[in-house]
């Protein structure tokens, strides 16, 4: 039975051979538009994400695994260049740099924007002027940043070392000692991201619904309660998101201190490599030095860190309640 | 799917394309059917003159010079470019610094003996055009271009003011030996002008070191020395005891600082290869004129830095390459490129040729840098530098600021330096 009423139907298909293939084409193409389309729509940044991140992060760990100098390809070393690395004292000293001057521009430029934030979530005249005004360090180009700042923090002409010795205080030399160095560089990245974090944390402020504020008044809580008791916790999100994006932003950072060093051989970081930092090194032994396996291996290194920083991060804030 | 992978295909051969038409640069002639010759210099060559003197006479060459200030920054570039093996022109510019490095790897470079620079070699300072040459005496590099010839450049208002001869000749006797320019140094400070002695400690240990003898870091056989030459520890003596006295500014070389120190007035002294001069001149500006001098440089003659011109092996055009850089190279060409610029001659005929022997600055309130630097040129010997001289002289410059600034001791520091170097070479 069953081998005989199976060539029916197909005679029957043959007959209607046009209309159902249509029919199930065009099925086909509206579920393929459905499930698929979404894909294209995002394929762009997939597709160059690729390219020009995936590709080059694979592609540096390829290099990192060899001895590879500016004239090509070397031999195969394995993991020695990591090796190396652990046993040598200027990476970490790049590492301390960086860590030190991450905490020393995050926290504080995060507790300013959260007040700035604060401040500017009332009810305060010339509202969108001021809020603007906050955002404009971040429309400066880094370039100038850094060589303004660096004039700032000269140590003969300097404005700050000009105010230190009216107070009666001899002039420091910022580029000399670890310290000053860090604060000069951790004050020029806190003027340029503050603005920027303090108009996220404004931005999640208001969609604070007012009644809990209304609430808290009642009770009587005062102004600094209710930011601790009620705005902070309600940002977090937003806090998360800053906290790691600065993360991010300290422990990649670069052209501030670099322009910071000046001279001739500013990319070690002062005499001592007082703030030489991670990407800075890595920029020296791969794009000075020519030693393209060993800056890999460094580039790699960072991106390991930073990895784990971000995964610290977020745990602790995530507890912060 | 289909559509998707077409789409993908499209997007992947237009990608492509561009990719290759990007990739397809100009390869050297211009639509005008002329021959293009790019020439990399950095700094200063002063060859403008020359450029338009040479086209004149060869019409279907058209000369492109692509400039880049610093050597700082020229520096990795060209070592890029050439490992590379594209992006380098026809002609480059190589510091005698860098030189040594690509000595060891001679074939990236065409050979100019095969191109008829055999027959100039009597027309070149001896060790000038040995350091261009192998050992084995087969493949010349490059031809000589400038000599960095030694002078002191010093500023006349400072000194007045502190009480100091300001005639060059009075000024030159009052430092026979480093020893007496450093009790010259002490009397200036001592006057209390408000200005520094000299520049920084990078500035003098590199005039000093260069007058030790015939290698620095290396030997001949390309070995680190650094630690048993004894030139090199006499220079760094001599440069910490200087700092001791309190005589250095401390001022970063090539730094803004420093650039602004020439206006100003920071520093009243500085040991000024030829080459430097036209900087000098740069950055004090017009209302300077006539304040700085130059003066002989205390010890016996010097040499710091000077230049060679070479035609890389992937230039497409070699032969007409390599007749441009024996017409820039030549006696003529040196006497004009010193007298734009200051860069002294390593051209034998230019070095004597009234021209230059009896050529003043005027800025300098026309002091006679030929006769000088002239001087220092004869006086001097061939130093031998090694592959990774530059950043290893970079760790003790870096070392010496350490002590400028109080933060090592010289002994200290001295370690730090030889364990920099001994890395570095690693």
């Amino acid at each position: 039975m069953a081998t005989q009423l199976r060539p029916r139907p197909s005679v029957r298909d043959e007959a209607h051979a046009d209309p159902p293939p249509e029919k199930t084409r065009g099925g086909l193409l509206s579920r393929l538009d459905k499930s698929g389309s979404p894909y294209l729509f995002i394929a762009p940044f997939f597709l160059l994400f690729a390219v020009f991140g995936l590709y080059p992060l694979g592609y540096t760990a390829w290099v990192s695994l060899h001895d590879w100098q500016m004239g090509g390809k070397g031999d195969f070393v394995g993991l020695d260049n990591y090796a190396d690395l652990f046993d040598d004292p200027d990476f970490w000293n790049a590492t301390v740099n960086t860590l030190g001057m991450l905490v020393l521009a995050t926290l504080p430029q995060l507790l300013l924007a959260l007040v700035i934030a604060n401040l500017l979530n009332q009810k305060l005249r010339h509202m969108t002027l001021l809020r603007l005004g906050i955002l404009l360090p971040i429309v400066t180009s880094v370039a100038a940043v850094g060589i303004v700042f660096s004039q700032i923090f000269d140590r003969d002409a300097g404005m700050v070392n000009g105010l230190l010795d009216l107070m009666g205080i001899d002039p420091v030399d910022w580029r000399a000692d670890k310290w000053s160095s860090w604060l000069a560089i951790s004050v020029m990245v806190d003027w340029r991201w503050t603005g920027y974090n303090a108009l996220i944390y404004l931005a999640a402020m208001q969609s604070i619904p007012r009644e809990l504020y209304e609430a808290a008044d009642l009770d009587g809580a005062s102004r600094r309660r209710q930011l601790w008791s009620i705005t902070v916790p309600m940002i977090r999100p937003a806090v998360i998101f800053t906290v790691i994006s600065s993360t991010i932003h300290g422990l990649q950072l670069f052209t501030e201190p670099l322009i910071f060093g000046q001279g001739g051989d500013a990319i070690t970081g002062g005499s001592l490599r007082q703030f030489q930092t991670m990407s800075m090194f890595m920029f020296e032994k791969a794009f000075k030095n020519f030693d393209y396996g060993y800056g890999s291996a460094v580039a790699w290194m960072i991106f390991l860190i930073i990895l784990l920083l971000t995964v610290v991060n977020y745990l602790l804030v995530r507890r912060m309640k | 799917m289909r559509r998707l992978t077409r789409t993908l295909a499209a997007l992947t051969a237009a990608a492509s394309l561009t990719a290759l038409a990007a990739c397809g640069g100009d390869d050297g002639d211009s639509a005008s059917g002329k021959t293009t010759l790019v020439i990399k210099t950095f700094a200063q060559f002063g060859y403008e003159d020359l450029y338009k003197e040479y086209e004149a006479a060869h019409p279907d060459i058209e000369i492109k010079e692509e400039n880049i200030a610093k050597l700082g920054d020229y520096a990795p570039k060209l070592q890029q470019w050439i490992a590379t093996g594209s992006g380098a022109g026809d002609i480059v510019a190589i510091e005698e610094g860098n030189l040594s490095q690509y000595m060891t790897t001679p074939d990236q470079f065409v050979n100019l003996l095969d191109h008829g620079a055999g027959s100039l070699k009597g027309e070149y300072l001896d060790w000038k055009w040995d350091q261009a040459l192998t050992q084995d005496g087969k493949h010349l590099v490059g031809l000589g271009t400038d000599v960095g010839a030694q002078g002191m450049c010093y500023r006349t208002d400072l000194f007045e003011k502190a009480g100091l001869p300001t005639d060059r000749d009075e000024v030159g006797a009052l430092w026979p030996t480093w020893d007496d320019y450093l009790a010259t140094g002490k009397k200036f400070t001592k006057a209390k002008t408000g200005a520094h002695f000299f520049d920084s400690a990078g500035s003098v240990y590199q005039n000093i070191l260069m007058q030790q003898g015939d290698h620095t870091y290396y030997d001949t056989d390309n070995e680190l020395v650094i630690d048993s030459n004894p030139a090199v520890k006499a220079a760094w003596d001599k440069t910490t005891e200087l700092v001791d006295a309190g005589l250095s500014g401390n001022i970063t070389p090539w730094s803004p600082q420093w650039n602004a120190g020439f206006k100003k007035g920071t520093f009243a002294t500085i040991p000024c290869p030829s080459w430097m001069l036209g900087m000098i001149e740069q950055q004090s500006g017009e209302e300077n004129a006539g304040k700085w001098d130059v003066a002989k440089v205390p010890g016996n003659g010097a040499v710091r830095g000077g230049s060679f011109l070479a035609v890389p092996k992937q230039s497409d055009h070699p032969e007409e390459a390599a007749d441009l850089v024996k017409f820039l190279t030549s006696a003529k060409g040196q006497t004009t490129a010193f007298k734009a610029k200051g860069n002294f001659p390593s051209a034998l005929k230019a070095i004597d040729s009234p021209e230059v022997k009896e050529y003043s600055a005027p800025y300098f309130s026309d002091a006679p840098v030929g006769e000088i630097f002239g001087e220092s040129v004869k006086a001097l010997k061939p130093v031998y530098l090694g592959p990774q001289n530059i950043a290893i002289n970079d760790a003790v410059v870096a070392a010496l600021t350490a002590v400028e600034q109080g933060k090592l001791s010289p002994d200290k520091a001295w370690d730090k330096a030889v364990a920099d170097a001994e890395r570095l070479v690693r």
